[in-house]
């Protein structure tokens, strides 16, 4: 492994002055980062632990009604905290379809919303990688991809964001604080990850230092909680990353959607709010063909951009499902599937 | 030293009631605990680490290595590389025997696969080690890879597995096929798929002088020190390898491998004890692994459901430069009643390490073809596929015409079929749902694997406190030997378990062979129960001939074993025990050896083989794709059971695997590079606990005279055949999609709507 300092500085300021420098990262439960430094694909100088920061690893409900989700909450812990299970479901149904129960155990929200692409060439430091090596060229596009990007893709770059967690996030119109050099600004999360275009080596909208300190969900983000899914199709029970997922949550009253939400995972390098399904949704009876005509919508820019079409119709099947399953209404508990298209199966173990 | 093998009628009984116990591992708690030391566990004194360089490409050449920046990292001690390593006595590429196959060690700059070490760095710490490896940089002279079953000209190999022919035939295939009333032709595929032990490949080596001390896992201790010896040009006594414990293997450890012998050179290299140890990924090339297969099969049957032909093709691949050829095709040789069979192979060469025996090999690829051809052709013949199965149930073993030595599997069908209600089924697919609305399917598969006998020796003493001892170089691969032969020496002695002291696991020992084949209990057992029997007798011969023992004269008439007594065979009121023989005798203790053979005369006579029945129940997401298994049923006829926990978990694992084989398992190769894309254990799947279903396991009563003296035909291997077109055959039950290439997945089932 390449040497490297390791800083565990005492309040944000330090550690944003820490991080500021070239070569230096931040490192949260390491669960993806240390994968990266053991693999080669990332060779930083210096490490900037932020667990030992004090403050931020609370969930505060805030007088607006909204939430405030510290970033170093793990991911656990927020899936098990019961009145945030309550009011955002989807979200809690999201984190307990990831990893392992030992990695959600570790990792951390501001880890989860920022880790890397999952794909097999940026992974493999023999294979060229615009992300991993910025210019050198992308392997995957005309290599193995079957699970690679149906939206939003260049072709620079054709890697899908794996996040679980972000996908109901961005469906639910989170918000992301950050603290950097400049002080304290917020962005949406749907604005937080870059499509590749040109740059895919630019992933996200933050600069050198910036430190994700919290994520809120806003007021009306909880009006969704009676008919909110997340649903997540992997090639096997758990511990897969999707294949393609959605999340639904829609507001119903006197049989008319008043508002849907939705968005996909697996399908682009962010999660893929799905705007244009929502308007499709809006005042209409959640009727079975609303629903397709919802997942026609959703991926009406969608295209393969290797041997992946089958995504695209498997996304649409996904968006019906995921909203017949809102529809239906929550489930009184998570599913011991959670998000699993066999989550209703009666006698199933543990994830 | 006079050595005694089993008769049908031995002098001498032995009784105990050892084997057939459920005994927990004896070594549970030593690796719960993590007493348990794996070769990787061992830190000598002055211990280096090594890290391997491995090839970024799969053809080509390595045409420079930073050696300088290497070697300037902080901790890094030298670099081997082909320009700088200590010599080997012999060519590695010679293949001095069948079982030796040729190892990437430095010996060119050729590059012949991805993941082939190009050079190893050796320093004061692991991390510096991994460093300097980056810090090589190598850089390639590539060459267009070959990848996949049509990278080239196609050839028929002289021979596949170990020495099977390349093709058989019974019969006239041709003319069975056109007098067929029904007939299907379908073609397979099967996916490289790689061993994954959980433990990988390691080795511990020191050098003291002219001997070496070697920690390493293998399941065959002295082929590997015969390979070690050839290479390093010592004699066999200067080297001692020790492999307690193995972390799996599933034959990937069968053979010492090319980064364990490269950890003995580096050790030679700087004088100083190394520790190699592959990364995951490393695992992916120079360890073995299961070649692909496209496997074409032509059944032809009757008006009635009888067969009329069976001919199976099965392509593969070797690598460029040695030879293993993966003998799908043989699966077609025992199992069903066709009059003509044929069976043939070939194969192509690719940029890929050797592929190697991987658990159940050929018998897991062809069975999975097999088992879904057979479904196949029992819809096309409108017949339930066990009606169908047991229509062609073969009384002889269809390719010889042998009879078998024993046959239980009409009991595995019954018994199996009966756990599972297999009666209930739907002839029609797409037929069953659940509540909540997914597609249930039920399929079945038939399991084979032969009943092999290898060669082992075994040494037995019985010590002056009545205690024994058994000694016998065997494997525990985590299958469970330290238990199972541990009960079949202590019966073998007749004591008590706890009153022999069971020795294992170096090389020191008596040659147990090679854990392999599924043949390790009962070759190791053979060689254990005959040295048992050789030291009885032994015993008894000190008591009968001696005019103050109780047992005097009873030479004829012939002692039995028991408890740690010699009884009067004709007269059980007169005995004596162990320690009261010696005490007299004067003698500290008595030893002898047994050998366990293959008895040629018997293999000659009868086909031998276990045979099992797996019904898998599955759920399909109708719209969305994805599957589970939600049961499966295993019945298996497997001759003696001599520990019934054990062989419920090798089965369990069998039946796994081969849900595995199905829907998880494939190493994706990218077809322009060669390079395997999915290297380690997140992305090349395996089932998770959420994919094992309750698992049922039925062992069905066997008693086989022929396979050996103890009637143990194995069970490591067999679960995997059947199960995975057990699985197959569900998915096409609850889908009506017949998905011929392995593993199914998600874009499979999106055809229908
Ligand atoms: C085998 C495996 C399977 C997995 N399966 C899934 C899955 O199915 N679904 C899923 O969603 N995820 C999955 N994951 C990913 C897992 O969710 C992430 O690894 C985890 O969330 C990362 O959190 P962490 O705290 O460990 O982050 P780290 O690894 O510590 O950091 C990740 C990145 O975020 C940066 N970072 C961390 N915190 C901050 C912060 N506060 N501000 C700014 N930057 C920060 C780090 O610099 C680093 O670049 C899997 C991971 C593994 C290893
Ligand atoms: S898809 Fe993106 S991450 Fe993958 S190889 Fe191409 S550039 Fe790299």
């Amino acid at each position: 492994m390449k040497p490297f300092d390791y800083v565990r500085p005492a309040t944000v300021t330090e550690a944003i002055a820490a991080a500021a420098q070239p070569g230096a990262v931040y490192l949260a439960a390491g669960t993806n980062l240390l994968d990266l430094m053991k693999g080669n694909i990332s060779r930083p100088d210096r490490l900037v632990d932020v667990t030992h920061l004090g403050g931020l690893d609370g969930i505060e409900r805030l007088a607006d009604g909204g939430l405030r989700i510290g970033a170093l909450v793990r991911n656990a812990d927020l899936a098990h905290d019961a009145d945030f299970a309550r009011s955002y479901p989807a979200v809690a149904e999201a984190l307990l379809s990831g990893a392992s129960a030992q990695l959600r155990n570790a990792a951390t929200v501001g880890g989860n919303l920022l880790q890397r692409t999952r794909c097999a060439y940026f992974y493999d430091t023999a294979s060229r990688c615009n992300k991993r090596d910025a210019g050198s060229g992308c392997d995957a596009r005309h290599g193995e991809n079957r699970s690679h990007a149906v939206l939003g893709w260049s072709e620079h770059c054709i890697a899908t964001h794996p996040s679980d967690f972000c996908v109901p996030l961005v469906a639910l119109d989170a918000v992301v604080e950050i603290e950097g050099r400049n002080g304290r600004r917020e962005i949406a999360l749907e604005a937080l990850h870059r499509l590749p275009g040109d740059a895919p080596e630019r992933e996200s909208a933050l600069e050198p230092g910036d430190l994700i300190v919290a994520v809120r969900l806003p007021p009306v983000a909880s009006g969704f909680a009676a008919h909110a899914r997340y649903l997540k199709v992997r090639e096997r029970t758990s511990y897969a990353f999707a294949m393609v997922s959605a999340a639904a949550a829609l507001r119903i009253e006197s049989g008319k959607i008043i508002e849907a939400r939705l968005a996909l995972g697996g399908v682009a390098a962010k999660p893929w709010r799905a705007r244009g399904a929502e308007d499709v949704l809006r005042g209409v009876a959640p009727t079975a063909d609303a629903f397709q005509e919802a997942g026609w919508r959703a991926l009406t820019d969608a295209k393969p951009s290797g041997d992946n079409a089958f995504k695209i119709e498997l996304a649409r099947r996904i968006v019906v499902r995921a909203l017949a399953l809102a529809a239906a209404g929550t489930p009184a508990r998570l599913p011991a599937l959670p998000a699993s298209p066999f989550a209703s199966t009666t006698g199933a173990i543990h994830a | 030293m006079p050595e005694l093998n089993l008769t049908s009628a031995p002098a001498h009984l032995r009784h105990g009631s050892n084997i057939g116990q459920p005994l927990t591992r004896r070594d549970g708690v030593l690796k719960v605990t993590g007493q348990a030391t794996y070769a990787a566990d061992n830190h000598p004194p002055g211990m280096l680490f090594a890290v391997m360089a491995v090839a970024g490409i799969s053809r080509g050449r390595v045409v420079s290595l930073d050696v300088a920046a290497a070697k300037r990292h902080r901790g890094v001690v030298d670099v081997m590389t082909p320009d700088h390593k200590p010599p080997l006595a012999i060519d590695p590429e010679i293949k001095t025997s069948p079982f030796v196959f040729r190892m990437e060690v430095l010996q060119s700059h050729e590059v012949r696969y991805a993941n082939q070490p190009i050079a190893v760095v050796i320093a004061e710490t692991l991390e510096a080690a991994t460093e300097g490896a980056v810090l090589l940089a190598p850089r390639y002279e590539s060459l267009p890879a070959l990848v996949g079953l049509d990278a080239g000209e196609s050839f028929v190999p002289p021979a596949v597995g170990v020495g099977n022919p390349t093709e058989n035939h019974r019969g006239d295939v041709e003319a069975g096929l056109a007098s067929a009333e029904k007939q299907i032709d379908a073609v397979y595929e099967t996916p490289p798929q790689y061993h994954n032990a959980m433990e990988p490949h390691a080795i511990v080596a020191h050098w003291d002088g002219d001997k070496l001390s070697v920690d390493m896992p293998t399941q065959g201790l002295r082929l590997s020190l015969a390979r070690i010896a050839e290479l390093f040009g010592i004699a066999h006594d200067k080297i001692h390898i020790r492999s307690p414990f193995l972390g799996g293997g599933f034959g990937s450890k069968g053979f010492l491998a090319g980064p364990q012998t490269l950890g003995i050179m580096a050790a030679k290299l700087v004088g100083r004890p190394v520790k190699l140890v592959l990364r995951r990924e490393q695992m992916y090339g120079p360890v073995g692994h299961r070649a692909p297969t496209r496997q074409r099969l032509r059944i032809g049957a009757d008006g009635e459901g009888r067969l009329t032909a069976l001919d199976h093709h099965a392509r593969t691949v070797s690598s460029t430069f040695d030879d293993f050829y993966e003998p799908a095709a043989d699966a077609s040789h025992t199992l069903y009643a066709a009059p003509a069979i044929r069976t043939s192979h070939d194969a192509v060469r690719v940029n890929t390490g050797t592929p190697l025996f991987m658990r159940a090999p050929g018998e897991a690829t062809g069975s999975i073809a097999l088992e879904s051809a057979i479904d196949e052709m029992a819809w096309a013949c409108g017949m339930d596929p066990l009606a169908f199965r047991l229509k062609n149930y073969a009384e002889r073993e269809p390719i010889s015409g042998k009879p078998f030595s024993s046959k239980a599997l009409r009991a595995c069908y019954e018994q199996g079929a009966a756990r599972f209600g297999w009666a209930k089924r739907s002839l029609q697919p797409r037929q069953m749902r659940d509540d909540a609305g997914l597609l249930v399917g039920w399929g079945m598969g038939t399991a084979t694997f032969p009943a092999l006998m290898f060669q082992a020796e075994a040494r037995a003493a019985i010590r002056r406190d009545g205690s024994g001892v058994m000694e016998i170089g065997a494997h525990d691969m985590g299958q469970g030997a330290w238990t199972a032969l541990a009960q079949i020496a202590a019966d073998a002695v007749g004591l008590d378990i706890d009153r022999v002291t069971f020795k294992s696991g170096t090389s020191d020992l008596p040659d147990a062979g090679i854990a392999g084949g599924s043949a390790h209990t009962a070759t190791a057992g053979a060689a254990i129960h005959s040295a048992g029997a050789a030291v009885i007798a032994k015993l008894a011969d000190l008591a009968t001939n001696d005019g103050r023992s109780p047992l005097f004269g009873a030479g004829n008439a012939g002692v039995i074993a028991r408890d740690g007594r010699l009884i009067r065979r004709d007269d059980e009121s007169r005995s004596e025990s162990y320690a009261e023989i010696l005490a007299r005798a004067g003698v500290a203790e008595v030893e002898a050896r047994g050998t366990g053979v293959p008895n040629p005369a018997a293999m000659e006579e009868y086909a031998m083989h276990a045979h099992g029945a797996v019904f898998a129940e599955v759920k399909v997401d109708p719209e969305l794709g994805q599957i589970r298994v939600s049961r499966m049923v295993g019945a298996f006829a497997a001759g003696r059971i001599v520990n019934p926990r054990m062989v419920q978990s090798q089965l369990f694992g069998g039946m796994i695997w081969g849900l595995s084989f199905a829907l998880h398992e494939e190493a994706i190769t990218d077809r322009r590079t060669g390079r395997i894309m999915n290297a380690n254990l997140g992305e090349y799947h395996v089932p998770v606990n959420a994919d094992v279903p309750p698992l049922d396991v039925v062992t069905v009563e066997e008693h086989d005279p022929h396979v050996n003296a103890l009637g143990i035909k194995g069970v490591g291997e067999i679960g995997i055949t059947g199960s995975a077109g057990a699985v197959a055959n569900a998915v096409w039950h609850a889908t009506g999609v017949r998905v011929r290439r392995f593993p199914i997945k998600i874009d499979d089932l999106l055809t229908q709507p």
